[in-house]
């Protein structure tokens, strides 16, 4: 029996690869012949292109081909294409614009895709990249969020107004009924500022076309590698299916941003297949800020309507939602139904109406990023929930309390498609505020004035669905795939185990974490058990890893495998053991015989499974299982996060003192790993708060923040360590009870930071509360009150 | 227009021919292949390519390979001793799970354990301002630091390490 099974804190299998820099990331890739790719990007925000002339990149020395928009065409390539879809609130489908491999008529943000120069080196290939004279007829820039749908210029010529949909969702009627009768209302407008992903490792592919079998391979950055090839098979058109294998090896991050099916790599296939060797693409760090897809970029106008005894009567907002200059793999539902079912929060609301416009720019592509959607619904609401605390002179913990959703109420039907299935926001709540010892901070405060600096504190009580998705629930809603996930187990004959994943892992410790859970139900050390992900060939199709899915729905595929496994065993058991099957019984790696001391181990069985010298006509040979899981829920991790932070008005840098998250994940295979992303998750969110801002310049349309020197990441030097703690209720869900952890930390954070800073300088400010923001904030209204 | 290189990697000889314009990372990754060594921006901010070059942290996307002609280079590979024990930096960062996809985690190791050598007792304050070169967008950097400081503890008690 082991004791690293399912709750303990084991050290990560993947460690000492990565230690001693043996990990093997896609760039760490060579293959044999390879030749390397540069892309030629447009330098301005909007134009149609006049011409396209390869002539003098074509001479330099090296180089093997230079492709436009034209070739593209030639060869019938597919476009890139949106997974998802959303029907306006008229019944209308959304207009997705046409969003070409390399741009064929028109370039449509800073740092489209227009030509690839393809050459002997790198070297070669950035040189001539450079001679590559491309004539545009520049029109203007689209940069605006809030300004899109009345631009006098359209993204997409077909689509006058700029707006992909007008959706919405809720009770509009009786959201407005309710807000006529309510006794307090609180307003807010809220900017979500456009973020960009930044996972370290900078995206990466070498498409690899081998003649002789007529089959690519790509290797590249990927978060779900099955879905990749579907979508370059399926739309892009590259192979079928069979003929082309992704492999997605150790991969430097994600966060979203390596979900998507991009033009780099599609491109970096098909030449290889032009050029007849593997052509290799890495980006470098200003590629990753102009063409990896950001997040959020919301302009939302934000009410909550109260009754005169503090209850929540509904809630309302209305939201513009930057998609871009093209639509993403999955950007369509990110500002719909990955946002607005989350507006009724840990709270009772009776009544809710979302309105959401969703609208073209000429900027990058926003899809998601790290909670996807639900940063923005939790921004929201608990913004709105602290502010309205405010106005009513009310302790923002106690107004929370007063609306939450109780224990009792599950499963708890929100106006918004969720039904929540377990939870105890209370719980989470009170074990954050000892946490944050809340009680003192009123005296926290008077200390900090005495020193000539402003405290503040703010809550957020975040909740947030992942495990995405049941099938027919997200299919429903305009999926164009299931959420289902695989998994299999391949005991070897010496008892071995051998798990494929269909999921993926790009820091969150999948070898680790699913060892664990299949040495606890099958009794094997975690030790014996590999777990291999990440290579089409060899693992069962799966869906990948996004919205914290992997545990809840790739280890519940997993769970289901291993079921499937000890039905198998129990049946050679009993013919080894000469008993009925049904006197089998099976627990901590071992099958005996009700009433008997007959034993035998799994790794017995195992054996006997390979070398069936005795088995009976009707016992297959082999001990290998495969499993598919669908979910019936989605899962609904919760929490409290506290944020303490003390403003220096003369400077205007405001510190965070202290930062409590207490997480209900349901049960916690590993909780080392769990913290950790739950710091990670902070990170994020508080960079957001306090830094990070994706920046184009509305006239130009070009990317301001283009580097680390202009966008602010959170470093090391900008964060407390934090106080993070766990309630557990287990999840009815599924057979595992897990909920999921990936996202909650950048989720719940901006909102606690925010409602932190603001109570601190006593006004409204937008993300992020830089310095120089938070200053000129004070210096206009130095005396704002309390 | 080549030249040659030459200098010790990781207790090695090496010698090559590259082109005047070669970085280190790239004649550590590409020439050497070396790929411990990551590069994760164009403006020497992030702190993934950090190798020692004579014993101190430096950043090899900032140093052309000439100018480390004649030097005593160290990468992430050659950190842990000959039979692959790891050092106390490596030791500490895989108990406090100081990583997650490990893509900073060779520049930040190389960095830290610069810090220890000039300062071998940091306070979790100094910890932080050391690393504000080294991007890490997984961690949070709590369990970064965590590890650091506990990796200073072991390697001033060498002896206690066991
Ligand atoms: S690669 Fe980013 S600092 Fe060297
Ligand atoms: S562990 Fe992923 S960037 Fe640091």
């Amino acid at each position: 029996m082991t004791t690293d099974g399912i709750g303990a804190p084991l050290r990560r299998k993947e460690d000492y690869r990565f230690l001693t820099g043996r990990g093997n990331y896609t760039d760490d890739i060579n293959r044999p012949g390879q030749a390397y790719a540069v892309f030629v990007r447009s330098p301005i925000a909007h134009g149609r292109i006049r011409s396209v002339d390869t002539a003098d990149a074509a001479a330099v020395p090296g180089v093997l081909t230079v492709l436009t928009g034209a070739d593209v065409a030639a060869d019938g390539l597919g476009g890139l294409i949106c997974g998802w879809m959303i029907h306006s609130k008229d019944g209308s489908a959304m207009k997705a614009g046409a969003h070409p491999v390399l741009a064929q008529d028109k370039v449509r943000y800073v740092g489209d895709h227009v030509a690839l120069v393809v050459a002997e080196t790198q070297a070669a290939a950035r040189d001539a990249a450079e001679l590559v004279a491309v004539g545009y007829d520049e029109l203007p820039a689209v940069a605006d969020t809030a300004g899109a749908r009345g631009a006098s210029s359209a993204v997409h010529d077909e689509i006058a107004d700029n707006t992909c949909y007008q959706w919405e969702l809720g009770d509009q009627a009786a959201t407005d009924a309710a807000f006529a009768g309510a006794a307090h209302v609180t307003t807010l407008d809220l900017v979500n500022n456009r973020l960009i992903p930044n996972a370290i490792e900078p995206r990466a592919a070498i498409g690899d076309y081998d003649r002789g079998s007529d089959s690519f391979t790509l290797y590249t950055t990927s978060q779900n590698p099955h879905v990749h090839r579907l979508v370059l098979s399926a739309f892009v058109g590259i192979a079928p299916e069979h003929k082309l294998r992704v492999v997605a090896p150790d991969v430097g991050g994600g966060f979203g941003s390596k979900i998507f099916i991009y033009a780099e790599e599609t491109a970096c296939l098909w030449a290889s297949k032009r050029v007849g060797r593997p052509v290799k693409w890495t980006a470098d760090r200003s590629e990753s800020f102009l063409a990896d897809a950001h997040g959020r970029d919301h302009v939302t106008r934000a009410e909550l309507a109260i009754g005169a005894d503090g209850r929540f009567l509904a809630l309302r907002a209305h939201t513009t939602a930057n998609l871009g200059a093209y639509l993403s793999t999955f950007s369509s539902c990110v500002p719909t139904y990955l946002y607005a079912p989350l507006l009724s929060g840990q709270y009772k609301i009776p009544a809710i109406h979302a309105a959401v416009d969703g609208v073209y720019t000429t900027t990058a592509p926003v899809d998601a990023y790290r909670g996807a959607g639900r940063p923005e619904a939790t921004y929201v609401v608990e913004r709105l929930v602290e502010v309205a605390a405010r106005e009513l002179k009310m302790d923002p913990a106690e107004l929370r309390r007063r609306n939450f959703v109780q224990p009792a109420d599950y499963p708890y039907q929100t106006p918004v498609i969720m039904t929540y299935d377990c939870g105890d926001y209370e719980a989470s709540l009170d074990k954050a505020l000892d946490l944050a010892d809340y009680a003192g901070f009123a005296a926290r405060r008077a200390d900090a004035a005495a020193r000539g600096k402003r405290r503040g504190i703010g809550f957020s009580a975040y909740i947030e669905a992942c495990g995405i998705a049941p099938s027919a629930a997200v299919g429903s809603l305009g999926a164009g795939v299931g959420l289902w996930e695989s998994g299999s187990i391949r005991f070897t004959p010496t008892g071995t185990v051998v798990v494929h994943t269909g999921s993926h892992s790009h820091g969150q410790g999948h070898e680790t974490t699913f060892a664990q859970l299949i040495a606890s139900h099958l009794g094997v050390e975690p030790g014996n058990v590999e777990v291999v992900h990440g290579d089409t060939a060899q693992t069962p199709f799966g869906m990948g890893t996004y919205g914290s899915r992997s545990l809840a729905v790739g280890g519940s595929a997993l769970v289901k495998a291993a079921d499937k496994i000890v039905a198998k065993g129990r049946k050679i058991a009993a013919h080894l053991m000469e008993a009925a099957e049904a006197d089998i019984a099976f627990a901590d790696g071992k099958f005996t015989v009700a009433g008997t001391d007959k034993e035998k181990s799994i790794q017995e069985i195992a054996f006997a499974a390979y070398v069936p010298h005795n088995f009976p006509g009707d016992l297959e040979p082999g001990l290998e299982e495969t499993a598919f899981y669908d979910p019936v829920n989605f899962t609904f991790p919760a929490g409290t996060q506290i944020c303490e932070v003390e403003v220096d008005p003369d400077t205007g840098v405001v510190e965070i003192v202290n930062f409590v998250a207490v997480d209900d994940f349901g049960v916690v295979v590993n909780p080392m790993i769990v913290e950790g992303q739950v710091h990670g998750g902070i990170a994020q969110g508080v960079g957001q708060a306090l830094c990070e801002n994706a920046v184009y310049d509305t006239g130009s349309g070009q990317l301001v923040t283009g580097s680390y020197m202009d966008y602010r990441m959170p470093r090391a030097d900008d964060l407390p360590s934090f106080k993070v703690g766990l309630t557990v209720t287990p999840n009815p869900s599924n057979p595992l009870g897990v909920k999921g952890c990936g996202e909650a930390g950048a989720i719940a954070a901006p909102a606690a930071v925010m409602n932190a800073v603001t109570d601190a300088i006593g006004q409204e400010i937008q993300m992020p509360a830089t310095a120089e923001r938070v200053w000129r904030a004070l210096a206009a209204a130095p005396m704002a009150a309390e | 227009m080549t030249l040659t290189v030459s200098m010790t990697v990781n207790g090695k000889a090496v010698s090559r021919d590259v082109e005047p314009r070669t970085l280190l990372v790239h004649l550590l990754r590409e020439h050497l292949g070396l790929t411990g060594t990551h590069v994760g921006c164009d403006t020497s901010q992030c702190g993934a390519c950090v190798v020692h070059v004579d014993g101190r942290s430096v950043k090899s996307c900032t140093m052309l390979a000439a100018q480390a002609d004649g030097a005593s280079v160290t990468t992430i590979e050659g950190l842990a001793a000959a039979d692959g024990t790891l050092h106390p930096m490596q030791e500490a960062f895989r108990n406090n799970h100081g990583l997650q996809c490990g893509f900073c985690t060779p520049g930040m190791v190389m960095s830290a354990v610069d810090l220890v050598r000039t300062n071998p007792d940091p306070s979790e304050h100094e910890v932080r301002t050391w690393l504000e070169g080294n991007i890490c967008r997984c961690t949070g950097y709590h369990n970064i630091v965590k590890a650091v400081l506990e990796a200073a503890r072991t390697m001033r008690q060498p002896a206690a390490a066991e």
